[in-house]
C-alpha cells in the first residue's frame, strides 16, 4: 500500500508549518531543467541543477540538521522569484541566502557577487579585487564553482578576462542560456 | 561502540509511512487514519533531532502510531478500556519482553518495552508517550516494580 498523494502532501505541508524542519526542499521547473531547491528558516540553502535528491540529502542533513523533508511550501518564495526571473519579469532577487558554514573570504566574495546587476558581467579578477584581494582570482573561481545557490547568487555573470565563459558548475550550456536570457549574449 | 547512523527525516518517513498508515487504518479505521497519520509523523518529527542512534526506528514509529491510536480511542470512547499495544508491532527479538509485560497498564508497558527491549533513552520514550522524561522514567520503574511483584510466588 502506498500513502495517497493528498495525505502525503498534507503531512509535508503541516511539517513545514510546524517550524520543526531544519530544511525543506522541492523540485522547481525551469527552462534550463529542473532545479533542486532547499531552504531553511534562515533562507535559501541550496539550488542545484542535479535534481536527484539522493545526491543531496546527506549534505543537507549534515549542514542544516537531520529534520530534512521534501516540503513544497518551504520553497514557495524561491519558486515564485525563480519563475519571475525566467519569465523576464524579475531582475533582482529578494531572497535571503543561508550562508552558514562559509568562510569569511567566501562570504565577502558572494556579497560582491550578489551586487553584479542583471545583464552585466564581471571578471574573476575584478570580483577578487572588489572582495579586497586582487590576487585571488583563482580562489574566486573555486568559490564560483562551489556556489551553493547559483542563479540567485549570479556566478553565471562572472567570466574570464578575455571574455571567455570559462566554466559553470551546471554546465556551460546553462551559463550561455542564463546570459542569453539577461541579454548579455545573443 | 558502533551506532547506527540516523538517516535524514525524509528517508525515515519514506521508509515507514505506508506501514504506519496500514497500522492506523486497522486500529482506528479509514476515516480517522489520515489525522492519526499526520499526528504520528509530527510527533516523530518533534522527537527526531533528539534521537541518539538509528536503531529500531521502525519499532519506534510504530509505537508512536499505537500511542496516537490509543489517544484517539480515549478521546472518542472515554469510558472504554485502553487497547493493548499488540504483539505484531514489536519485532520478534523483543517478543519475550512483550509477553512478559502483557499485564501492565499501557503506559508502563510501553515505557518498559521501549527502555529495556529497545534501549531507547527516557527522552525518546517521553516523545513517544508525549510526557516528560521524568514521567517516562517513573512509568518504566513502576512497571518493573509491578513485574517483580507479579513474579513473586
Amino acid at each position: 500500500m502506498t500513502v495517497p498523494t493528498d495525505l502525503d502532501l498534507r503531512f509535508r505541508e503541516a511539517a513545514a508549518r510546524s517550524g520543526m524542519l531544519d530544511a525543506g526542499y522541492d523540485l522547481v521547473d525551469s527552462p534550463i531543467g529542473p532545479l533542486l531547491v532547499a531552504a531553511t528558516d534562515r533562507g535559501l540553502l541550496r539550488i542545484s541543477f542535479d535534481a536527484d535528491i539522493e545526491h543531496h540529502l546527506e549534505w543537507l542533513s549534515r549542514i542544516a540538521g537531520r529534520n530534512v523533508l521534501r516540503a513544497p511550501r518551504q520553497v514557495d518564495g524561491a519558486r515564485r522569484e525563480l519563475d519571475e526571473y525566467f519569465e523576464g519579469k524579475r531582475h533582482a532577487f529578494d531572497l535571503a541566502v543561508d550562508l552558514r558554514d562559509v568562510t569569511p573570504f567566501t562570504e565577502r566574495v558572494l556579497y560582491e557577487l550578489a551586487r553584479i546587476p542583471f545583464g552585466e558581467t564581471a571578471t574573476y579578477a575584478e570580483l577578487a579585487a572588489r572582495a579586497g584581494n586582487p590576487k585571488a582570482a583563482r580562489a574566486v573561481g573555486m568559490t564560483m564553482n562551489r556556489n551553493r545557490t547559483p542563479i540567485v547568487l549570479p556566478c553565471h555573470r562572472v567570466i574570464g578576462t578575455n571574455g571567455s565563459l570559462v566554466g559553470y558548475a551546471g554546465g556551460l550550456d546553462r551559463k550561455v542560456a542564463l546570459l542569453t536570457l539577461e541579454g548579455v549574449l545573443l | 561502540m558502533s551506532t547506527v547512523a540516523i538517516p535524514p527525516f525524509e528517508t525515515f518517513y519514506a521508509e515507514h509511512n505506508s506501514e504506519v498508515l496500514g497500522l492506523l487504518r486497522r486500529k482506528v479505521g479509514r476515516d480517522r487514519a489520515d489525522d492519526a497519520f499526520q499526528e504520528t509523523f509530527l510527533r516523530a518529527l518533534r522527537a527526531y533531532d533528539r534521537l541518539e542512534h538509528g536503531e529500531h526506528l521502525r519499532a519506534w514509529v510504530l509505537t508512536i502510531a499505537s500511542r496516537v491510536a490509543i489517544d484517539i480511542h480515549r478521546r472518542t470512547k472515554p469510558t472504554s478500556e485502553v487497547p493493548e499495544i499488540p504483539h505484531e508491532d514489536t519485532r520478534p527479538a523483543y517478543e519475550d519482553l512483550g509477553e512478559l509485560t502483557d499485564g501492565l497498564p499501557a503506559k508502563e508497558r510501553a515505557a518498559v518495552v521501549l527502555r529495556y527491549g529497545y534501549d531507547l533513552t527516557y527522552d525518546q520514550i517521553a516523545a513517544v508517550l508525549e510526557s516528560s522524561p521524568d514521567a517516562a522514567r517513573q512509568a518504566a520503574s513502576s512497571g518493573v516494580r509491578r513485574l517483580r511483584k507479579e513474579a513473586r510466588p
